[in-house]
């Protein structure tokens, strides 16, 4: 079986999978870090949201043969560690606003609503209605308005 | 948000809870155990005077869900550790409306404990309470609102005897400060300490009082949730996060239209030899798959070739269903009025609508030859167990059901199929297994709210509305798992439904949900089904048929208040029929500035409710002018935009105020999605939508801007159901304010269904490939 290797929340690991089983399913049943929630696999849902060196993306739709051995993979549970805290500015904002329903997607979520801050940044912009309008990750318990509130809350400290 | 205490309300029910005395349970244990009943225990200790006849009209669904719970007398109890933590078990599913945070508030409360220290877990089955362990029909905080309450107060007066003992004190000198019994003295013991000082040496009956309104620091206060952090850090454990030993991932191939069945597997050895896959076989819903990842299960599912035999609806497309729903129309009836009324007609249609959660049907079981036990989400655990047990040829004890924290539940979590699947597979590959359903699985082969017409005929004279018809015709409800015993258990019981068992669960159901909440004259309401229970695989929404029967009456009012010509607001207020319906409909006409100038093809819309012991009012702000309603996102459904919400309710009392909000919110955007959005095409005996990228539940960009939630202060003094309350008024309002912008009543919901939004995904293979270009929608 092919090796694969790769940073996952600033530690080097390595599985033994076939090259075309998608991220998702290494991260969530061969390393058991189970923060990115499956909703859909088909890259619509977003609620297994992670970051691939800091930028948003979903495993769910990269084989793990794409990623290298230098890509860092940062997941829910290894949000904090980037902001050398116990808990990343957006969590808190989240906790701020009691976002949460049932809490599925709120990983996802979160990943989603700091690159979301980023990207608008880097445009030269501080994120607004129209980036907000833009975040596709699906929440069922329906607490977007929490969600826009937090990201703009999670963005001041940020 | 509006929320402050109640302050005395003469002769409100629930003002006497102080100075009653109730009865509960000290066990035997090491350590202090303090039990109540649901149901009956948790009544007055003094003999209860006879209430007198009651008014058809109070039997709503949670009366009878509270009376059904009665007669089961059993106990929940609440467990002060010796480590000063305190821990409750709830007979409850957690799905994100906030009972967890709920019951930590009422044992805080009584108990004088800190938050953070409670610990609420969700029960395993227990067959012994029978009824009592469904969680639906918005009643959880209804039943369980004095029961924990009185536990909780039990559990205080035994550490506060225990501490006197240990103090050489009077309990009347001692304090109960936040896990603490202090002496006048400062002397002080924690409850930890005294756990044990405090338990029951034997079993016995003890008398409590509970805290008055008065003096509540916690209760009715607005608090956050108690597992926001596991939340938000990704600790919250769902059923496909558990490790248990050996459990690998499964999913099932499944057939190509509704409840399709296996004719043979013709290349099951072949896949079996795939990377990764351990096991396939054949089980009664499809082929079951297991292997080391989801991922490798979903590429065998692909590679499966399986002969289909038919389902049950092959052949059939949305409009041949509605074409049997037309020709089981009850007919209205000629109104016996002055022929000089007029008349206002309306027939509407409600397409099918998938109930499913973000967090698809799981379930993880472990069956043995003498023994099961399976873990899932569950919203009737006990029906699970017992069709687990029947299914196996086990006894009920041996098989034990473990209930775990849901993604969403929506109603859908009544239903155990995918534990009886998991339970199958497991028995027939002799291994554990961790059983998923993919989207596509929820969308074509999921419970489905059925597709009904209501038709609606008022006649008028002058200032008063002489009569209001109501005939809902509906695709049949499966109410059997999970409703059906109580239900059948009480119907015969409660008048005005004397009639006893020839009304089916779904006309009791009818009977006690719906109302018109205006005083119009001779108002008839009345549900005819198509179809058997288990034609389609159904099961109710959030709401179950509020959302349409009242979005069907809310319209037409606004078409008799302009043949009268009212303003909506107006005419609400002169009708509504209820001082609570009147205070919140006041509310958010008033926050809302209800009637300001708005620019062409933008409108408000103004509706009311009144169910589960609460009122609810909503105002809602659309904009269906071209530029928004063709603005594009990337494979969105974007179409007219409700850009603002307000949103008044008075549940009678409000234990968690912020969580109250948290629901409002969510059933505005069930209710947008329902008016606008969100609905399953039927075609050839498959629903055509396959995942979220079909099904169009309200996002980001269906999102209002502003939406503002007030929390009447408290009316009743006892707490109504929040979990559902929100979405009927949600939906009317938007489809009254869609008809306002732009002249039209629409008729068919949501308003999108004509238009197929999407390429429909192939159901030979049943699951689509997972995408492999993720790395180029980074942002």
């Amino acid at each position: 079986m092919p090796e694969h290797t790769f940073k996952l929340n600033g530690k080097q690991v390595t599985v033994d999978v076939e090259d075309d089983v998608r991220l998702l399913w290494v991260i969530r049943d061969i390393l058991e870090v189970y923060g990115p929630k499956y909703g859909c696999g088909i890259n619509v849902c977003k609620a297994c949201t992670c970051h691939i060196n800091g930028k948003a993306f979903n495993p769910c739709s990269v084989r793990v043969a794409d990623i290298e051995p230098d890509d860092e993979i940062t997941t829910i549970e290894g949000l904090p560690g980037t902001v050398g805290k116990d808990l990343h500015p957006m969590q808190e904002a989240w906790l701020e606003h009691d976002v949460a329903q049932c809490g599925y997607c709120q990983p996802g979520q979160i990943m989603a609503a700091v690159a979301k801050v980023r990207q608008a940044r880097a445009e030269g912009h501080e994120v607004g209605d129209a980036d907000l309008d833009e975040i596709r990750n699906i929440c069922r318990c329906g607490t977007y308005n929490r969600i826009r509130e937090a990201v703009r809350t999670g963005a001041e400290h940020m | 948000m509006e929320q402050r205490r109640s302050p005395h309300v003469e002769g409100s029910a629930g003002q006497d809870i102080g100075r009653r005395r109730f009865l509960g349970y000290l066990l035997a244990g090491p350590t202090l155990v303090a039990a109540a009943q649901l149901g009956a225990g948790a009544e007055s200790a003094e003999a209860a005077v006879p209430s007198p006849p009651e008014p058809a009209e109070v039997y709503d669904l949670n009366d009878l869900l509270t009376l059904a719970a009665t007669p089961t007398s059993n106990l929940i109890a609440v467990v002060v550790h010796p480590d000063g933590t305190v821990s409750f078990d709830m007979p409850r599913a957690e799905s994100g409306q906030g009972i967890t945070t709920m019951a930590a508030m009422l044992i805080a409360e009584e108990l004088d404990l800190p938050l953070e220290k409670i610990n609420v877990t969700l029960a395993d089955a227990r067959p012994e309470l029978v009824w009592n362990q469904l969680t639906g029909g918005s009643n959880t905080t209804i039943s369980m609102y004095t029961p924990i309450r009185v536990a909780a107060a039990i559990a205080k007066g035994q550490l506060l005897q225990a501490a006197a003992m240990k103090l050489d004190e009077t309990v009347t000198r001692l304090t109960p400060h936040l896990g603490f019994i202090q002496a006048p003295d400062g002397r002080k013991l924690s409850y930890g300490e005294l756990a044990q000082a405090a338990a029951g040496r034997e079993t016995k009956q003890v008398e409590t009082d509970l805290k008055p309104e008065s003096e509540f620091s916690v209760i009715g206060t607005p608090r956050n949730r108690i597992d926001a952090l596991e939340a938000v850090t990704g600790r919250k454990k769902y059923a496909m996060d558990l490790d248990v030993e050996g459990a690998l991932p499964t999913m099932v191939c499944r057939p190509p239209t509704i409840k399709g069945t296996v004719r043979s597997v013709n290349n099951a050895a072949e896949v079996r030899q795939m990377p990764g896959i351990t096991d396939v076989v054949a089980i009664s819903t499809g082929v079951a798959v297991r292997g080391r990842t989801f991922g490798q299960c979903i590429s065998a599912i692909r590679a499966l070739d399986v002969s289909w035999g038919p389902g049950t609806v092959d052949d059939m497309s949305d409009e041949d269903v509605l074409a049997d729903i037309r020709k089981a129309e009850i007919p209205l009836a000629v109104p016996d009025v002055d022929p000089l009324a007029e008349t206002v007609e309306g027939e509407f249609t409600f397409h099918f609508r998938n109930n499913a959660a973000l967090e698809p049907q799981t379930a993880v079981a472990d069956v043995r030859s003498d023994s099961a036990e399976v873990w899932a989400p569950l919203q009737s655990p006990i029906l699970c167990q017992e069709l687990l047990a029947k299914q196996l040829g086990l006894s009920v004890n041996a098989v034990t059901v473990h209930v775990e924290q849901a993604g969403g539940a929506f109603g859908r979590r009544f239903f155990s199929d995918p534990v009886i699947e998991a339970a199958e597979a497991s028995q027939k590959m002799g291994k554990r297994v961790k059983l998923m359903w993919h989207r596509v699985d929820e969308c074509r082969q999921g419970r489905t709210h059925p597709m009904c017409t209501s038709r609606i005929r008022a006649s008028l004279l002058d200032d008063n509305v002489l009569t209001f018809e109501q005939r809902h015709t509906s695709v049949a409800t499966d109410y059997t798992m999970g409703f059906g015993e109580v239900i059948t258990s009480m119907a015969g019981k409660i008048p005005p439904l004397g009639q006893g068992n020839e009304l089916g669960y779904s006309n009791t159901i009818f009977a006690t949900t719906v109302n018109v909440p205006y005083k119009f004259g001779a108002v008839t309401q009345l549900l005819n089904e198509i179809y058997e229970y288990d034609t389609f695989p159904s099961g109710s929404n959030r709401n179950l048929v509020n959302p349409d029967v009242r979005t069907a009456q809310e319209l037409i009012v606004d078409r008799i208040a302009a043949k009268m010509g009212k303003d909506p607001y107006r005419f609400r207020k002169e009708f509504a029929d209820d001082e609570r319906v009147l205070a919140v409909l006041d509310k958010v006409a008033e926050v809302g500035e209800w009637g300001r100038e708005m620019p062409a093809n933008t409108a408000q819309g103004i509706t009311v409710h009144k169910e589960y012991k609460g009122a609810i009012a909503t105002l809602v702000e659309i904009d269906c002018r071209p530029e928004t309603v063709n603005r594009k996102i990337r494979n969105a459904v974007t179409g007219p935009r409700v850009t603002k919400a307000v949103v008044a309710v008075d549940p009678g009392f409000a234990v968690n105020p912020r969580g109250l909000e948290a629901q409002m919110q969510g059933g505005l955007m069930d209710g947008i999605a329902q008016a606008l959005t969100s609905s399953l095409h039927l075609r050839d005996g498959v629903f055509l939508e396959g995942s979220w990228d079909n099904y169009f539940y309200t996002r980001q960009w269906n999102t209002p801007f502003d939406v503002q939630i007030v929390v009447m202060p408290p009316t009743t003094g006892e707490p109504g159901g929040a979990g559902e309350l929100g979405v009927p008024s949600a939906m009317a309002s938007v489809a009254c304010a869609y008809a306002r912008a732009t002249g039209t009543m629409p008729t068919s919901f949501p308003i999108n269904h004509g238009t197929l939004s999407f390429d429909p995904k192939p159901t030979v293979p049943p699951l689509p490939p997972s995408p492999t270009d993720g790395l180029q929608h980074t942002y």
